[in-house]
């Protein structure tokens, strides 16, 4: 992967060094650069550089939904038309309430779905209203939906790779 | 669910912080004073603030979010059929492995959705293997075949 060949040492320890976080500090980036023996300056340049080339997507706060008021969630997922799903996906994913949007292989005959849209709300009654809007915008391009509510988060570490 | 009963909810400050901080965090020698000047907050009330959300979980973290398939890693969303009456033992051994990052009980018969992040693509095969060994259930991935662009938009 060229993008992965791009990143050197020292850029895999400073992912390693900040993927649990930015330290709350006056002067954060020099912090983590006196950790490994670099200046405040080149870690703001790798930084810099990772966002530009999308192993960084963003740096922020990443809220919990529940904190929020975001108390519901439901994954949607569709089947949706092969020759259509990419237009439609597209539009799928612009919509307000949607904070993720996927397409994915079926699994026949456990799962014929191919379009999965993440859908958050204050409650499951908002919930399915967004899930109603994008039914109406799908239209007859999707055969058959479903909606999975989580009723537990059973792990959240988030995303790491090893030191 | 556990978390949400040891939740104190943000405050009007608080929200104004999160909103201000999903994205575009400033890549300067001070970042933390970039941001109260323009939230109009003191930097120190600012950190006290972002310190005081992340032990509330109010925020899950608080840095740069890495898209590690570009850093050479993988990641997958995959699920399980898990029989109702084994669901905790098959819960407990599923996040027991580190490549697990997530994992949520979903209302199908597909009740089990989990997040496999591992350094390399191959590790991914790996940890299925590993997953459906330990716990004798098959595994079901759904690696993306292709993203639809969405932006950051919770509203806090």
């Amino acid at each position: 992967m060229p993008d992965a060949a791009a990143l050197d040492a020292i850029d895999r320890r400073l992912i390693v060094a900040t993927q649990a976080g930015l330290p709350r500090v006056a002067r954060p980036y020099e912090a983590i650069g006196a950790g490994l023996g670099i200046s405040g300056g080149d870690v703001i340049a790798r930084l810099t550089r990772m966002l530009e080339t999308g192993v960084i997507r963003r740096i922020g706060a990443v809220p919990n939904h529940y904190a929020i008021g975001y108390t519901a969630n439901g994954m949607s997922v569709w089947d949706v038309a092969d020759d259509r799903i990419d237009e439609l996906g597209a539009r799928v994913g612009a919509l307000s309430f949607v904070t993720h949007c996927y397409r994915r292989p079926r699994r026949l005959p456990d799962w014929p779905y191919n379009l999965f849209a993440m859908v958050h709300g204050p409650n499951r009654e908002e919930v399915s209203v967004g899930v109603a809007e994008i039914a109406a915008l799908l239209g007859d391009a999707s055969r058959q939906h479903d909606i999975l509510y989580s009723t537990a988060i059973l792990k959240k570490t988030g995303l790491r790779i090893a030191a | 669910m556990p978390e949400v009963a040891a939740l104190v909810a943000p405050d009007e400050i608080d929200r104004r912080i999160i909103n201000a901080l999903q994205g575009d965090f400033p890549l300067v020698d001070e970042p933390y004073r970039a941001v109260a000047v323009r939230l109009g907050l003191e930097e120190g009330e600012l950190l006290r603030r972002i310190d005081a959300m992340l032990e509330r979980r109010v925020l899950t973290r608080f840095g740069p979010m890495f898209q590690i398939e570009r850093a050479g890693g993988a990641f997958v969303l995959a699920a399980m059929k898990v029989p109702e009456h084994e669901f905790e033992r098959v819960a407990a051994q599923v996040n027991a492995f580190p490549q697990v990052a997530h994992n949520y009980r979903r209302e199908h018969a597909l009740n089990m959705w989990f997040v496999l992040a591992t350094a390399t693509p191959q590790g991914i095969a790996e940890s299925v293997a590993a997953i459906e060994a330990a716990t004798g259930l098959e595994v079901f991935p759904f690696p993306k075949e292709r993203e639809y662009f969405v932006e950051m938009k919770l509203h806090a």
